[in-house]
């Protein structure tokens, strides 16, 4: 799959931004007034930054309204909701915080469920994709979440939680990257089955259908960065995890701790690029590609 | 509603034959020619006439080589189109509402008014059966030409699918394959039509018959039975080496 920088961004900063919010509303950190306030344009600005960066791949953004309308069935319609629905919950309890010092409890659990939900969402979205053998598992709304989750400890300066997670969250990250690499192979669907032309003997593509690209090819089939793929996956898991959680178990100091903010969130972009990169969707094969 | 219909009327699809597809194009290109000035937005072209063009097409034919276990290597020319299907998954995760699959006669189509171009359902179509537009930025398919299998304007013999009524070879079959009395219910049956990538579970409504075995050009003698036997020893080379002036030419030259 073509990894688009505006999906990568999309779900690497709103993945950190729900994350936050999850914790502010359990209560995580114990803040209110200004400091609160600040938390809050943090977790917003990734959040909402995240959504709009979505927004740039689409052929008619100015329709995004009607994006809402197919929850029943559709799990980019379903993120829709409940991102707006979260954002929503989640600002009524901020106001609580910053403008009467108030912790609306209630309010921030429903809100932490809904952030939760709207990485799950989010995770559904590629995990439903048949066609993707490498994301259609249960393992990708696990890591998402397990991701989501971890930023946010990160973010709201949680140490312990953190460290625990992080730990966590690397288990799941190489489980995935294990499963994907098989999973093509696994999903029983190949140039024969493509082409139903198995029983006569072995497939092979012949002749492509244009001699120059075309948009499936460029949005399906992307083989050039894959050489990379051992090399990202190692710089993903230092800087998205081992580094990150060095500078935690460090003595707490703030320098520490932005950059080991920024260290995980230049990994999982990195564990993001691979995410997309590596895919690889069956049309792929009608090319004789993967 | 891109959730789809529990039935549909009829099903109206393509059989195509690939056992007499020669593989000319020629379904392609009267597709584009139909679909670019008909239903929807045009299909465009980037960079048409320069060192990189690209384009929108909702038909593509490719090439397969199928290598027998023994005997010769068959060329097989593959049109792909959408297929129609019945569990569609690009209908299900289309977040608009524009994707949709039809109650009456089980055409999927895009209401571009709709399309929000995020691209989604292409990624979920198997059989890349789907483009989007550059020009556009709305998703573009196949639509069983439905602007003329029901359009009383045009003769009768033009109600088909351009591709359809295009190909020479006589590959391409339209009709409901929900009938089990239609024509191409009974090609189907009669020739074993395939589901492509039955495994996705998209259960397509187009169907793919399968080429048929081809004489076999490298067998060294035919077997006993066959008619091809009684004339056959007199075909055989008589001589190995030339006899008569060829002969005689052959050994002079050898000697010079
Ligand atoms: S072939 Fe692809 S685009 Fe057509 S109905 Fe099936 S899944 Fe949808
Ligand atoms: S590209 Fe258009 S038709 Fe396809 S899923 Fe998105 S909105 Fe629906
Ligand atoms: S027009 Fe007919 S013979 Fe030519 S490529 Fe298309 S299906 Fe095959």
């Amino acid at each position: 799959m073509h990894p688009a920088p505006s999906v990568i961004i999309f779900t690497t900063l709103s993945g950190l931004g729900f994350g936050l919010l999850f914790w502010l509303g359990l209560g995580f950190p114990a803040v209110t007034g200004w400091t609160a306030f600040a938390f809050f344009a943090i977790a917003y600005a990734l959040a909402v930054g995240g959504l709009l960066a979505s927004t740039f791949h689409l052929g008619h953004p100015e329709r995004a309204i009607k994006a809402f309308t197919q929850w029943r069935s559709s799990w980019l319609s379903r993120e829709a909701c409940t991102s707006v629905a979260a954002l929503v919950v989640m600002g009524l309890y901020g106001a609580g915080l910053v403008f009467f010092g108030e912790r609306w409890a209630l309010l921030g659990w429903i809100g932490a469920a809904l952030s939760l939900l709207t990485v799950y969402t989010t995770s559904m979205i590629y995990a439903q994709m048949k066609t993707v053998p490498r994301w259609q598992t249960p393992l990708t709304p696990v890591l998402f979440l397990t991701l989501a989750i971890t930023g946010g400890a990160i973010l709201s300066g949680e140490v312990t939680a953190a460290l625990v997670l992080l730990l966590l969250a690397a288990v799941v990250q190489v489980i995935w990257w294990q499963r994907g690499d098989g999973a093509l192979a696994g999903s029983g669907t190949n140039l024969a089955t493509a082409t139903g032309l198995g029983k006569p003997g072995q497939v092979r593509a012949f002749e492509p259908p244009h001699t120059g690209t075309n948009y499936l090819l460029r949005e399906f089939v992307h083989v050039v960065g894959r050489k990379h793929a051992m090399k990202l996956r190692l710089i993903a898991l230092v800087l998205g995890y081992a580094l990150p959680f060095a500078l935690l178990a460090l003595p707490f100091n703030h320098v520490f701790a932005l950059l080991a903010v920024l260290s995980h969130l230049t990994g999982i972009a990195a564990s993001r690029w691979l995410f997309f990169a590596e895919a690889e969707h069956v049309v792929g094969l009608y090319y004789g590609k993967r | 509603m891109t959730t789809l219909p529990e039935k549909t009327d009829r099903k109206l699809g393509l059989v195509i034959d690939l056992d007499t597809c020669v593989g000319c194009h020629a379904c392609v290109v009267s597709c584009k020619g139909w679909n670019t000035e008909n239903y929807g937005a045009p299909l465009s072209d980037q960079d048409p006439y320069g060192a990189d063009p690209t384009g929108t097409f909702l038909n593509r034919v490719h090439s397969y080589e199928v290598q027998p276990e023994e005997g010769a290597a068959q060329l097989i020319h593959f049109p792909k189109s959408c297929l129609h299907c019945e569990d569609a998954p690009c209908v299900t995760v289309c977040p608009t509402g524009a994707s949709y699959k039809r109650t009456e006669d089980g055409i999927v189509l895009v209401n571009e008014t709709d399309c929000i171009g995020c691209g989604l359902c292409a990624w979920a179509c198997p059989y890349g059966a789907r483009e989007m537009d550059a020009a556009e930025g709305v998703m573009k398919k196949c639509t069983l030409c439905v602007d003329r299998i029901y359009n009383d304007n045009l003769p009768e013999v033009d109600q088909v699918p351009a591709c359809v009524r295009t190909c020479p070879a006589g590959a391409r079959h339209f009709g409901d394959l929900g009938d089990p009395d239609s024509e191409v219910s009974q090609l189907v049956a009669e020739r074993g039509g395939m589901d492509l990538m039955p495994e996705q579970g998209t259960k397509p409504v187009n169907q793919y018959l399968p080429p048929r075995p081809k004489d076999e050009l490298d067998r060294t003698a035919a077997p006993e039975d066959s008619e091809i036997d009684v004339l056959a020893p007199y075909l055989n080379p008589v001589a190995d080496s030339p006899k008569g002036f060829l002969g005689w030419l052959d050994k002079t030259l050898e000697k010079l």
